[in-house]
């Protein structure tokens, strides 16, 4: 087992949180795992992604080979596309349709949008709507997160876990709302596979 | 046995606690910050009464962990790369006093400046100083150094360099803890003359620095960071430092290396396996990440032996961090990249925060100097330095740390008056206060404007040395009261702003401006927190 994944946003939107979601995950279970951050300028409202891999055997680089990513999961549309040479021929996007408008001269969403759907393998969700109808809009990357679950090679149960170490300290309230936002997630892409 | 899950810099911190650690020293600078904080951050690290504080800057900081080190007991610095440029007097005599308990100084480089103004390598720094190096290929490594680094220090009695690069500090790997050592219990320098570096014993000292060499090399033939294995094709060798060795295995998970390889952790270079590989194979190829430090010593100044494929001879970028496609590159392996990215996307460069204190400094610093000109703002290292982009467009100049208050004392000198420094509060008690000395002694026309948002903002918010002190240290390097004027940075004061800055401006002195306004980080930090608290109390 190995999977190679890239997440992607913007400085701020939560993709560490992700990150650390899947890391805590394939930790549980015994596996290899090498995760590169973003930290430090790049944070303030940048672009920014992190390099995820989980394997079975033990990992050489901390960086995914060009052409070698196996899913970008990304929180934000026109960060998804930035990535695209990273990602392996049969790959996989998930992506949230929800831009995160910050410079003056933001692409078109439709010519985003469309560029997604030009590739293989996609699921696009409007993962801002789908937090709001679980409870708050904050749970948006937990949406992207479940609807990535099925492609992780990982155990349902360990994300789950995951989640709830991760959010420990934050009380009951909010890691029933990841919770139900991963699984709405997930339904979403079982429904529409 | 259990593994946790940690950044290089944790691994780091962690491995330091682990191994008796008694202090740690350091000024926050990316990619060296969280090394700090996981030790202030940790349980076992407060109940070991591990000291764990924020220095003002580098040079304090080294000089604070030697001092611990001459009372015997394992300190630990930290900085990022430029940082040992500031540390560089007390790190280099360092050498030369040598250590009494543990002393290893962390340098976090930056190649393909992520965050940094330059991709300066830290392993020159070592090699000037005469002390080893040791350079992690992982964060497992990086935690097993840390302690083999306090071990070789206190048997040599010299610090040690554990130099990382920014990919490894900020990557996250499975971790497996060593037993926990004890600290060291306070013990004076068997010599009291150890560290008093007057020529007489300077000479002396440096003498023995120089004669430990040949012990310091035997180390690293010796040592478990480096090995060297043969290869069934002897038309290459590879040379893989640190993580350069990450980057060629990646290209060699499938099959088996066909070459020889000399993998590098410790330095000095173990010369016997350099020649080693070297008679073995035709031709050798040096992977590092940073300079070609390794790559030009083999080379030498004529290159007349065999060829040694690197960084000079354009078999590997000039610049930039490593990556597994320019290992294969150099390698001649070839790789199917993905789709090219769309022509219509967008970069987006890091900006100030909406609602940063900085902005609305800067909008009225832009008006207020509209009179005179542009391109009369030396600025500095921080979140501001991102005003030099659009939209704000506000100032000329980012070099090191302090250098906006000089450089402006400088450019008034030759003429341009006035002359505008903008620097934050954090980096104004790391490298300005003696600027500004200069420019009261000098009595530059120059304003200075010390944006005070209460933090050390661009590395995530740590303590600021100069919190609530800036403008009583402005007051006592002698400048005038009535040329210290604290403004609040907010867009309903803007016109009163820009007046003030005018006044100023057109003042044939010295005179400080502070625009005082917290973080809107720290800010909503510090009222999330609060929130939290309030609900458990009701």
């Amino acid at each position: 087992m190995k999977k190679n994944i890239i997440l992607a946003g913007v400085g701020g939107q939560g993709i560490l949180s992700i990150a650390a979601c899947i890391g805590l995950a394939a930790i549980e279970e015994g596996l290899f795992l090498k995760q590169a951050e973003v930290h430090g300028m790049s944070q303030r409202g940048g672009a920014v992604q992190s390099h995820l891999r989980i394997s079975s055997t033990e990992i050489a680089s901390d960086l995914i080979p060009e052409g070698k990513a196996d899913i970008i999961i990304s929180v934000e549309p026109m960060e998804s596309l930035r990535y695209l040479p990273m990602l392996s021929p049969d790959g996989l996007i998930i992506t949230s349709i929800n831009p995160f408008v910050n410079i003056n001269n933001y692409p078109d969403l439709e010519i985003i949008l469309h560029e997604i759907w030009k590739q293989p393998r996609y699921f696009t969700l409007d993962a801002d709507a789908m937090a709001k109808e679980c409870g708050s809009v904050k749970a948006a990357n937990m949406i992207i997160l479940g609807a990535a679950t099925p492609f992780l090679g990982l155990k349902p149960q360990s994300i789950e876990n995951a989640i709830r170490t991760l959010f420990k300290n934050k009380g009951d309230e909010l890691i029933e709302l990841n919770l139900k936002a991963k699984n709405a997630g997930l339904n979403y892409v079982n429904e529409n596979s | 046995m259990k593994k946790l899950l940690l950044l290089g810099d944790e691994a780091i911190a962690q491995g330091a606690i682990d191994s008796g650690l008694s202090g740690v020293y350091a000024y926050p600078g990316t990619p060296s910050t969280e090394i700090m904080e996981y030790i202030q951050a940790s349980g076992e690290s407060k109940k070991l009464n591990i000291r764990a504080l924020w220095s003002a800057n580098e040079k304090t900081a080294m000089e604070s962990a030697l001092g611990m080190s001459y009372a015997g007991k394992r300190a630990l610095v930290c900085m990022k790369h430029v940082g040992l440029n500031v540390a560089a007097d007390a790190f280099l005599n360092s050498a030369i006093t040598g250590a009494n308990g543990g002393l290893v100084v962390v340098a976090a480089d930056d190649p393909s400046m992520h965050s940094s103004q330059n991709e300066q390598d830290s392993r020159f720094y070592a090699k000037f100083s005469f002390i080893p190096a040791l350079e992690p290929t992982n964060q497992q490594e990086a935690y097993d150094m840390i302690r083999y680094g306090f071990d070789l220090s206190e048997k040599m009695r010299i610090p040690v360099m554990l130099r990382i690069t920014t990919r490894l500090a900020h990557s996250r790997s499975g971790v497996v803890r060593k037993a926990m050592k004890q600290q060291n219990e306070l013990k004076l320098p068997d010599n009291l003359r150890q560290f008093v570096l007057l020529p007489a014993i300077a000479r002396k000292q440096y003498r023995e620095l120089l004669d430990k060499q040949h012990e310091l090399q035997q180390l690293s033939e010796d040592s478990s960071f480096n090995y060297y294995q043969t290869g069934s094709d002897k038309s290459l060798g590879i040379i893989a430092c640190g993580l350069a060795f990450n980057y060629l295995m990646e290209n060699f998970s499938e099959t088996p290396l066909p070459y020889g390889l000399l993998k590098i952790g410790q330095y000095p270079l173990p010369v016997e396996m350099v020649s080693k590989i070297y008679n073995d194979c035709d031709a050798v190829l040096v992977l590092e990440d940073g300079y070609p430090i390794v790559e030009e010593l083999l080379k030498g100044t004529l290159n007349t032996g065999k060829p040694i494929h690197g960084r000079l001879d354009g078999a590997i970028p000039r610049d930039g961090e490593l990556t597994p496609n320019i290992v294969a590159k150099a390698l001649g392996i070839g790789f199917q990249a993905g789709k090219d990215i769309p022509g219509f996307l967008k970069n987006r460069p890091p900006r100030l925060c909406d609602g940063c204190s900085h902005s609305d400094a800067f909008l009225a610093l832009n008006e207020a100097i509209l009179t005179y000109g542009k391109g009369r703002v030396f600025s500095d290292i921080g979140c501001y330095t991102l005003s030099a982009l659009e939209p704000l467009e506000s100032i000329n100049s980012c070099v090191d740390m302090g250098a906006s208050i000089t450089m402006a004392i400088g450019a008034a000198d030759a003429g341009l008056v006035p002359a505008v420094a903008a620097i934050g509060d954090s980096t104004f008690t790391h490298s300005g206060i003696t600027g500004l000395l200069d420019a009261v002694n000098n009595n530059s026309p120059i304003t200075i404007l010390i944006l005070d948002n209460s933090t050390t903002g661009m590395t995530g918010g740590q303590t600021s040395s100069a919190y609530g002190k800036v403008e009583d240290i402005c007051r006592g390097v002698g400048v005038k009261e009535e040329h210290i004027r604290i403004i609040k940075p907010l867009r309903k004061n803007h016109e009163e702003n820009i007046l003030i800055m005018k006044e100023e401006l057109a003042y044939q002195g010295v005179s400080v401006i502070i625009p005082r306004r917290e973080c809107i980080q720290t800010l909503n930090r510090r009222m999330r927190q609060q929130a939290k608290m309030k609900t458990f109390e009701g």
